[in-house]
């Protein structure tokens, strides 16, 4: 899959992905020579004349009007992770929430509907099964372990389907490959969160996927100091194949009645999603967190490969620890989905993985209080090691049967281990563990 | 959008063609300011380039401050590139009128658009010594290659650490 030349049109593709994890999207800056991307603070920019403006907001010229759009910092961030997922463009968002929210408005009308993994974050099950219901979205949930299911779920409304490769709370690998084939055989997209892997671990679409969202808050920003999202676009998808898209194939009267596929093609719908999603509902990434988040993926391969050796490492452990009933992590050879992470995630299942305690409920709320080292709060992908008892926080909304359904039942703890000392990560579980 | 395979073009060709044409022949320019090919000239002329509108539903009448003509034969003068914004079956006539008016005209490069290909034209006017490109737009790859398309967030795929030069 690691083919020398992309499909955009962008010509030889030579550079490994470590180069263009420091290098795409930023060259030097044109006006001063600052090598570091410099944060462009500010809300708007000038016109060189009227015309200039006209162009500027028909679309007809490329170029910045107003931050809520467009800003040259945010616009470094959004080519470097459509670089190096290798799509055709991204837009960044104000968190991964917002990243999806501008991806499913780009394409759902009302009365549309989605068919979505039951093993995901728990805010997407509640972004997707509640809040989008009031937008006259309905979901399906379904059990991805079985890519057939999707093909079940799906009816003459679906217009998506929607998968974590590496699935939160943990674990969990989803057989990508034949789901994008359903997908492309009903002519919608697939689109894939990919927060949990990053493209250094997982390429999503090297495997089908015609859509990528991202929390760039976790493993990309890396720090635990930055929200953001992103949401990348292939190039790939023939959005006129068949009339479930009209908002990518007939005139937009939001915008003066431009039909996006046609003008912009293979980025069209990056183009669609920033001039109407974007611009009309306004969750922007701020600059200095485009900045942060630039500055994190700079390191982002040497990360990751620690974030997995250290999650090796305590995976090993807890599976043979007694207070511990059972390991979801597929780096280890005990899970059921190994093979499957051999096979998209060849560099190493990430470091967010779940375990059960046989203590229940009680031993998980007294592991997150005995912990020293460990962070008990509600994130992942940051240096520091985190732990969280997911029954009793992220997945709190979620009924019994839903939390037990996507893994986050009443003894699981979820932790994300971090780059500290894997020894000293180890001894803290311990101990915690024998408090 | 096409089941041929994967054209590819070097950036150092694109980036040359760009930088040496001046005059464009654009072959179904439309009046109608939110079509594509309408975006694509009003691009390039900002860019400096002359662009030539060809049209025969609008010959004689003025796009974009632009004299338009009914075919590549009526323009007085001289064009680098015949640049064409109609479906690729199309394109083969045109392809065609290029090559029989290359030397009077001075043709040097047929550009297809975006979703326009048609490899049988484009062999012929390579063997007649004309530079082809094919399903690209003049506009992105401008854009593409000297920057402003990264200000959309595009992957442009150039990687350098010289800085920018306008």
């Amino acid at each position: 899959m690691n083919d020398k030349t992309d499909k955009t049109g962008a010509g030889p593709v030579d550079f490994g992905f470590e180069t263009r994890a420091i290098h795409a999207g930023a060259r030097p800056d044109p006006t001063t020579g600052a090598r570091s991307t410099p944060i462009y603070q500010t809300t708007s920019y000038v016109f060189d004349s009227a015309d200039h403006a006209a162009d500027l907001f028909n679309l007809q010229t490329f170029g910045f009007i107003y931050s809520r759009l467009t800003n040259p910092t945010v616009s470094v961030l959004e080519e470097r992770v459509a670089n190096l997922e290798g799509g055709r463009g991204a837009v960044a968002a104000s968190s991964g929430h917002a990243a999806q929210f501008l991806a499913f408005f780009t394409l759902l009308e009302p009365g549309d509907e989605i068919v979505a993994s039951r093993n995901l974050y728990g805010g997407s099950i509640t972004q997707l099964g509640l809040s989008f219901k009031k937008l006259g979205w309905t979901c399906h949930f379904v059990d991805p372990r079985d890519p057939e299911n999707f093909r079940k779920a799906l009816t003459p409304k679906t217009k998506a389907i929607f998968i974590e490769v590496l699935a939160n709370p943990g674990g969990i690998v989803v057989d990508i490959e034949p789901v994008a084939k359903i997908a492309a055989g009903a002519g919608i997209p697939l689109i894939v969160d990919n927060t949990m892997a990053t493209p250094y671990l997982c390429r999503p679409f090297e495997w089908g996927a015609d859509l990528i969202v991202h929390s760039t808050t976790k493993f990309l920003s890396g720090h635990g100091n930055s929200m953001g999202g992103a949401l990348i676009e292939s190039g790939r998808f023939d959005w006129a194949k068949n009339d479930k898209f009209p908002s990518m194939t007939k005139p937009e009267p939001a915008y003066h009645g431009l039909t996006f596929y046609e003008t912009f093609g293979d980025f069209g719908f990056t183009m669609k999603a920033r001039a109407v999603a974007l611009r009309d509902f306004g969750p922007c990434m701020a600059p200095l967190n485009a900045f942060m988040t630039i500055t994190g993926i700079e390191t982002l391969h040497v990360r990751m490969d620690r974030h997995v050796q250290n999650a090796q490492a305590v995976a090993e452990f807890l599976e043979k620890h007694k207070a511990v009933s059972w390991v979801s992590y597929a780096g280890l050879k005990s899970s059921p989905y190994h093979a499957l992470a051999k096979k998209y995630l060849p560099k190493g299942p990430g470091s967010v993985f779940t375990f059960g305690l046989k203590g229940g409920f009680d031993a998980g709320v007294k592991l997150v209080e005995s912990v020293e080292l460990f962070s008990h709060l509600a994130n992942i992908g940051d240096t520091r090691s985190l732990v969280i008892h997911p029954a009793s926080t992220t997945h709190r909304q979620l009924s019994p049967e839903q939390q037990v359904a996507a893994g986050a039942g009443p003894d699981v703890v979820r932790v994300s281990i971090g780059l500290e000392s894997a020894d000293d990560l180890i001894r803290d579980l311990d101990r915690a563990l024998s408090a | 959008m096409n089941d041929a395979p994967e054209l590819h073009y070097d950036d150092a060709d694109i980036r040359h063609i760009l930088k040496t044409v001046r005059t464009v022949a654009m072959v179904g320019a439309s009046p109608n300011w939110v079509r594509p090919s309408n975006f694509a000239m009003k691009y390039l002329q900002g860019k400096g380039f002359k662009v030539i509108p060809v049209n025969p539903g609008s010959a004689g009448k003025e796009i974009l401050g632009a004299m338009t003509y009914a075919s590549l034969a009526d323009i007085p003068g001289t064009f680098d590139m015949v640049d064409i914004f109609r479906s690729s079956d199309a394109a083969g006539p045109i392809v065609d009128e290029a090559i029989r008016l290359k030397d009077e005209k001075g043709i040097k490069v047929i550009w297809m658009q975006l979703g326009v290909r048609n490899d049988a034209a484009a062999a012929k006017a390579e063997a007649a010594g004309m530079t082809v490109v094919m399903n690209r737009c003049p506009k992105i790859e401008y854009g593409r290659l000297f920057g402003e398309l990264s200000w959309s967030g595009i992957n442009s795929g150039v990687i350098s650490s010289k800085r920018q030069k306008g």
